[in-house]
């Protein structure tokens, strides 16, 4: 019993790791190869060999260091200071498990949601103004500044739903061309009078009001905040609606077979419709919380590429809940120690990317991965399938 | 006339409807509500071409009233088409070009607008996207979703630039940089037809990874190494005897680098190629029906892979354009985008060259006026005029204007024996 | 130029479609191959035409052993194929089709398109086909099309033609054309390979006729043997496809259709206002060759189709222009065409496909929670009651056999009180045992007393079922005829010849 629970366990794990070995080991290379003390030893092996080692090892012992706990912190500050990169790990991977349950939930429902940054970006700017404009009692304007953006997003995102379902247009031609509608949009947002912050003519909006803040989990110094566990309700609620609720198997109906659920009564256009609203309230929430949580002020680059990664978040978390908030969170390691992996050993934080393109890639070629490593094939269900602009 | 009108005569109806108001509207509103109180001087000499005209100044609200009658007379003429079935393309086209001027002139009202100028802009503006069009439509012709088109156009500009800086010569980057975009399109080409991974993913992940490879290799050598790795050559200009000499178009079309001539030759190509050659046919067969392709002994995927890795080649020439073809020096990120207004361009343009390239064309164009009328002084805000590709994208998939339909076997890889 | 298959094999996993399959076509000779659905006749063809390879065996022309690995093999050794789902490219004109794949090109490389132009003309000619080279495959009706597959195979010098199951898309007399053409080819030397499961035609027209089952040679015999006979070798035991009929009383009119149009989306009229009613306790059966309007006419009943006028009255209530949810609701019951495409959801399980239509009704539903124990309880009685062979409720629906995927659709779709049953080819690429389980499922619901609309292009199971047959030409009912009307007077209104006798 045992045994066998624990190798099904192996064959289910097995993909993912030798896909995370691969990208590591490809990153690796690139790091080395990249850097000019490494290529000055070409000349003899074994130097060349140990240099690219510890070059590649030491860039990602400070990924290790930027992203869960740095020592030297807890020397110079106190131990407590010493878990610092895992906070900014968090913070991080705050918005990034609601954009990517954002774009996980539209899988389920057979949609590809690559307006997750459009949506985020809503979601900012109406819990900005908000959070800015009004003054209301502690909790309820962070409620009410989160659920300002939660609307704008949800709008928003629904719009592509009801396109889709209205005139068959494809939600990833309307996002790409959303997203970048909204990018201009926040750019003219933040040079009105409304937003312009008094004394400065650079695009940022006023500071939110210290009533419309997500309370600090840990303390001035360490910037984790109430945000992470709006991002794990979130998740739960996401699984919850799939799984126990009539609406959840509607969307899953539709995603699984649009044409069968039709045919038996279920309305496509109000799944399409409700689940992009959804999707779009869930990254705009993102956004909010982004806003409330971590920056406090609207600025042009309030998004970062928060909703592009969150689509390698949720390809990466196999569009399940759970996955992505261990996606959000591994992606969030990536990031906050690609920092310090660039301030302490010269190695660009661009470097993440590449090893975030490449694990999903692998994870989206199983066929390649095994290919590689000449594996025999399971029965393993197929990654997320094809269906081009007409399906 | 019968009760239930087809989808598609909603459409074009539904296109009708629209110019006309916008015709409307653009006569009420620029020639009366709100008209310009200036003169507006249209320039038409850019270099030393042979000046038919030199400049033409009209009062700005009789300019209006003019443009906007033109595209109000086009648009009952689009009503008459429609209603006798015709064609409507031309006169929707003719009240386009007239809303556009009204518009133009309506808001230089008082200002020097060089037209010349501003054409060329647009077209220099458009190269990128067509190129990136064109890579896009070889792919999905033949069935493979291309959105790496961005990935492409990014790879060849680094790889262009770096290689013509280390040799110091403009020709090296051309050459290099198609490789660089067929590497790409190597990837994709292996990633969606040999693996069947989706193709939406596949081109998104590769725009990722090029995007993260090119900043991360730019920050580490370029930067740092510039005055060896980041100091390309360009290409100069060619004006081509006589024909450069043509008033407005010489300027625009025939004084140019090589790398927009070798746009016009590969525009060419692809039309002719596509419809009238052996490889045309089997390339549109395989993006329709590729078991039918299949069974009268063509090798879907081998044609689909050589294809994709054509199209690489051609976004390649493109991303060159960005440094030896313009500037010179990459720049982190310096394609902005351009690869998903292409891909824009392509659907614009429904999946036709020709229609793609109008596309970019009015892309480039819409980017080109914002800018000028930005440095000429009109206030306008330039994020809405930025928009217009998208808005204009989204209009077109969402069938405002004519329907729009992609190869029947886009993004569907191809598995032989997928039924017994 | 004969051909010659000796052991062939293949299999799909554990699945054997081809087991040991030895036969030999001759010299100008119809070699006919019968087979029930999924017999493995197709599979066996694809292997020939190099579409599929086999795991063994070989395959000889005029004796010699030859290698088949791409379809272009099989062209170049003189095979040619007319497919079951026809190989044009709906976009291209049927001269570009033509040239698919033989292109010659002149200056600059540019397609010859003329030579195939004059070659079509040729051909039409010497056969009587009425084929315009210019035309756009997707314009022309099913029976030009296939004629454009035969020219193809005829203009690459086919020696051998395989045609695929190639009546099913024909009608009488269109199936008679066929014949007469396949005789006049085989005059002039070629070998054909004929697959169907029609037993008429096979005995009309095939000089040798060999019978597989479940993937075997069971048979080799004459068309002077009979139709019984073939019948019981194809499945393998005495069969009587004329179910039981019992005498009933027909009740009052439960839905009738006024004037119904039906547009698709380019605003064609694909069934041109038709008027009809089925009364309780009766099959009314709408008869007609494929692509006759007969399958948007029966999603149209439920709402399915987007442009739709006229009125379409269940018990008195106007349905048309309502959800269709309200539609099934209402009480009609729907069995789709397709049940992988339009009927189930093949990753959901068994349990969750069977409250498809039902999911947010009690008492499968408490609030907007789905009440997972009963679903599961529901799905175990459904299962028991129809049937359904499986491990569990819980399997994917996707891994059942077609006749137990069926199976659920059905139990479905009659979980709601229903008043009118509408089948939409409901035994198609269904094996013989599936097929009267349907039967027997469809004469049930008729003997309760609810109305029964069925749509078939299989004459004899029309025959069989109906109490009155409704038959469609180009989208317009031409007639509805009592039962008891003859094969060849069906045959007739089939083509579009309208009858004024036999009027019910």
């Amino acid at each position: 019993m045992m045994r066998n629970s624990l190798s099904k366990f192996g064959q289910a794990i097995k993909l993912p790791g030798l896909s995370f070995g691969l990208a590591f080991t490809l990153t690796g290379f690139i790091i080395a190869f990249s850097d000019s003390k490494v290529l000055s030893k070409i000349g003899s092996p074994l130097e060349f060999i140990k240099s690219a080692g510890a070059t590649a090892g030491n860039a990602y012992l400070a990924l290790f260091q930027g992203s869960i706990f740095d020592i030297n912190l807890t020397k110079s500050h106190n131990f407590f200071q010493g878990f610092y990169p895992l906070s900014e790990t968090i913070v991080i991977a705050t918005p990034l498990i609601l954009t990517g349950l954002s774009v996980a939930l539209a899988f389920k429902s057979g949609l590809f949601n690559i307006g997750a940054q459009g949506q985020f970006i809503f979601g900012a700017i109406g819990a900005s103004y908000v959070g800015f404009h009004f003054h209301l009692p502690l909790v309820i304007h962070v409620i009410a500044a989160a659920l300002a953006g939660m609307a704008l997003a949800s709008i928003w995102g629904g719009a592509v739903g009801l396109l889709k379902a209205k005139t068959g247009a494809h939600e990833v031609i309307l996002t790409i061309m959303m997203n970048y509608i909204a990018g201009y949009f926040i750019l003219w947002t933040l040079k009105t009078s409304q937003f312009l912050r008094p004394g400065r003519i650079d695009p940022i909006a006023p500071e939110v009001n210290q009533s419309a803040r997500l309370p600090l989990l840990a303390g001035a110094n360490l910037r984790i905040h109430a945000g992470i566990f709006i991002a794990l309700a979130a998740a739960l609620f996401v699984w919850w609606l799939l799984t126990k609720t009539t609406i959840g198997y509607k969307f899953r109906a539709v995603g699984a077979n649009g044409q069968a659920a039709k045919t038996a009564g279920i309305s496509v256009p109000f799944v399409l419709t409700a689940t992009m609203a959804i999707c779009g309230a869930l990254a705009g929430l993102g956004g909010a919380v982004q806003v409330l949580g971590s920056e406090h002020a609207l600025n042009a680059d309030i998004a970062g590429s928060f909703g592009f990664d969150a689509i390698t978040v949720a390809l990466l978390g196999r569009a399940q809940p759970l996955g992505t908030v261990f996606a959000a969170l591994l992606f969030g390691a990536l990031h906050a120690g690609g920092r310090t992996m660039q301030s302490n050993t010269g190695v660009p934080l661009d470097i993440v990317l590449v090893t975030q393109a490449l694990i999903v890639l692998f994870i989206a070629a199983p066929t390649f991965v095994r290919f590689i490593f000449r594996l025999k094939k399971l029965n393993s269900s197929a990654g997320l399938t094809s269906k081009g602009w007409n399906g | 006339m019968s009760e239930i009108r087809s989808s598609v005569e909603k459409r074009r109806l539904r296109g009708v409807v629209v110019i006309t108001l916008l015709s409307s509207l653009s006569f009420l509103y620029f020639g009366f509500i709100s008209p310009g109180k200036n003169k507006t001087t249209f320039g038409f000499v850019l270099n030393n071409e042979w000046v038919l005209i030199k400049e033409w100044i009209i009062a700005s609200a009789t300019g209006v009233k003019i443009f906007s009658g033109i595209s109000l007379v086009a648009s009952v003429l689009a009503i008459l088409a429609y209603r006798k079935r015709r064609q409507i393309v031309f006169p929707v086209g003719v009240a386009t070009f007239g809303i556009l001027m009204s518009f133009i002139t309506w808001a230089a009202s008082g200002k020097f607008i060089p037209l010349t100028g501003l054409l060329q802009g647009a077209l220099l503006l458009a190269v990128p996207l067509i190129f990136g069009s064109m890579s896009g439509l070889i792919c999905e012709r033949s069935g493979v979703i291309n959105i790496a088109i961005e990935g492409q156009l990014l790879a060849s500009a680094f790889v262009s630039g770096v290689v013509a800086s280390l040799t110091h010569k403009t020709i090296w980057g051309l050459i290099a940089a198609p490789i660089a975009g067929a590497a790409i399109s190597f990837l994709l080409a292996t990633f969606a037809i040999k693996f069947s991974v989706d193709q939406v993913i596949l081109g998104f992940v590769l725009n990722v990874l090029v995007i993260g490879l090119t900043d991360f290799l730019y920050k580490k050598l370029l930067v740092p190494y510039q005055s060896t790795w980041n100091t390309a050559p360009t290409f100069g200009k060619i004006e081509l005897p006589v024909l450069s000499k043509i008033p407005v178009l010489g300027p625009i079309f025939f004084s140019q680098s090589i790398v927009v001539y070798i746009m016009f030759a590969i525009v060419a190509s692809i039309t002719f190629a596509l419809f009238k050659t052996k490889w045309g046919l089997r390339t549109r067969a395989i993006g329709e029906h590729p078991t039918a392709a299949d069974t009268v002994g063509i090798d879907v995927n081998k044609l689909r892979f050589k294809n994709v890795i054509i199209a690489g080649l051609i976004a390649g020439v493109g991303g060159a354009y960005y440094t030896v073809g313009s500037v010179g020096a990459f720049g982190k990120e310096m394609t902005a985008g351009a690869g998903f207004i292409a891909l824009a361009a392509l659907i614009f343009g429904k999946w036709s060259p020709i229609g793609a390239v109008f596309a970019a064309l009015l892309f480039g164009f819409a980017d080109n006026l914002q800018s000028t009328l930005t440095i000429i002084g009109v206030s306008i805000p330039s994020e809405f005029m930025l928009m217009v590709p998208y808005i204009a994208t989204i209009i077109a998939v969402t069938g405002l204007v004519g329907r729009v339909r992609a190869p029947a076997a886009d993004g569907v890889p191809y598995l032989r024996g997928g039924a017994h | 130029m004969s051909l010659e298959l000796r052991g062939i094999t293949k299999t799909f996993g554990s699945f054997i479609a081809n087991d040991e399959i030895n036969l030999r076509v001759e010299t100008g000779q119809i070699h006919a191959i019968l087979g029930e659905n999924g017999a493995g006749k197709s599979t066996l063809m694809n292997i020939v035409y190099g579409l599929l390879k086999a795991d063994s065996g070989e395959l000889l022309v005029d004796e010699k052993i030859i290698n088949i690995s791409e379809p272009s093999d099989a062209l170049s050794a003189g095979i040619g194929m007319v497919h079951q789902h026809f190989m044009l490219i709906p976009v291209f004109t049927v001269a570009e089709n033509i040239v698919l794949g033989h292109e010659k090109t002149g200056k600059f490389g540019a397609l010859d398109i003329e030579t195939a132009r004059s070659a079509i003309r040729e051909v039409s000619k010497d056969f009587g086909f009425e084929v315009d080279p210019d035309a756009i495959v997707e314009t022309l009706p099913v029976g030009i099309q296939q004629k454009v597959e035969i020219i193809r195979a005829l203009i690459y010098e086919a020696k051998v033609l395989i045609l695929d199951e190639p009546t099913a898309v024909l009608t009488p007399q269109e199936t008679d054309e066929l014949l007469k053409t396949m005789r006049e080819l085989k005059a002039k030397g070629t070998s054909i390979i004929f697959i169907t499961h029609k037993l008429r035609e096979v005995r009309e027209v095939a000089d040798q006729i060999t019978i597989i089952r479940r993937g075997k040679v069971v048979g080799a015999v004459s068309p002077q043997t009979s139709e019984g006979e073939l019948a019981s070798l194809m499945v393998g035991r005495t069969v009587d496809l004329a179910p039981e009929k019992i005498k009933h009383k027909v009740g009052e009119p439960i839905l009738v259709a006024k004037d119904l149009t039906v547009r698709d989306a380019l605003g064609n009229a694909v069934v041109k206002k038709v008027n009809f009613h089925v009364n309780e306790g009766e099959v009314l059966a709408v008869a007609g060759v494929q692509g006759n309007g007969q399958s948007e006419l029966a999603r149209a009943l439920i709402n399915l189709e987007d442009h739709v006028e006229g009125s379409i009255l269940l018990g008195g209530n106007e349905l048309r222009g309502k959800s269709i949810y309200a539609s099934l609701h209402a009480g009609i019951a729907f069995i789709p065409e397709s049940r992988e495409l339009d009927g189930l959801v093949g990753s959901f399980s068994i349990a969750e496909n069977l409250i498809l239509d039902l999911h947010d009704q009690a008492p499968y539903t408490k609030g907007i929670t789905l009440s997972a124990g009963v679903v599961l309880a529901e799905a175990e009685k459904k299962v028991k009651e129809f049937d359904i062979r499986s491990q569990s409720v819980s399997d994917a629906v996707s891994t059942l056999s077609g006749g137990n995927k069926q199976k659920v659709v059905i139990a479905r779709e009659l979980s709601r009180p229903v008043k009118v049953l509408v089948a939409s080819q409901p035994t198609r690429g269904l094996d013989v045992g599936s097929i009267e389980f349907v039967h027997e499922r469809i004469l049930a619901e008729r003997d309760a007393g609810r109305g029964v609309i069925l749509f078939s292009t299989e004459l004899d199971e029309v025959m069989a079922l109906a109490d009155r047959i409704a038959v469609m030409y180009r989208g317009e009912i031409l007639d509805i005829v009592d039962s008891k009307v003859t094969r060849e007077e069906l045959g007739l209104l089939m083509a579009g010849v309208a009858s004024k006798k036999a009027s019910a």
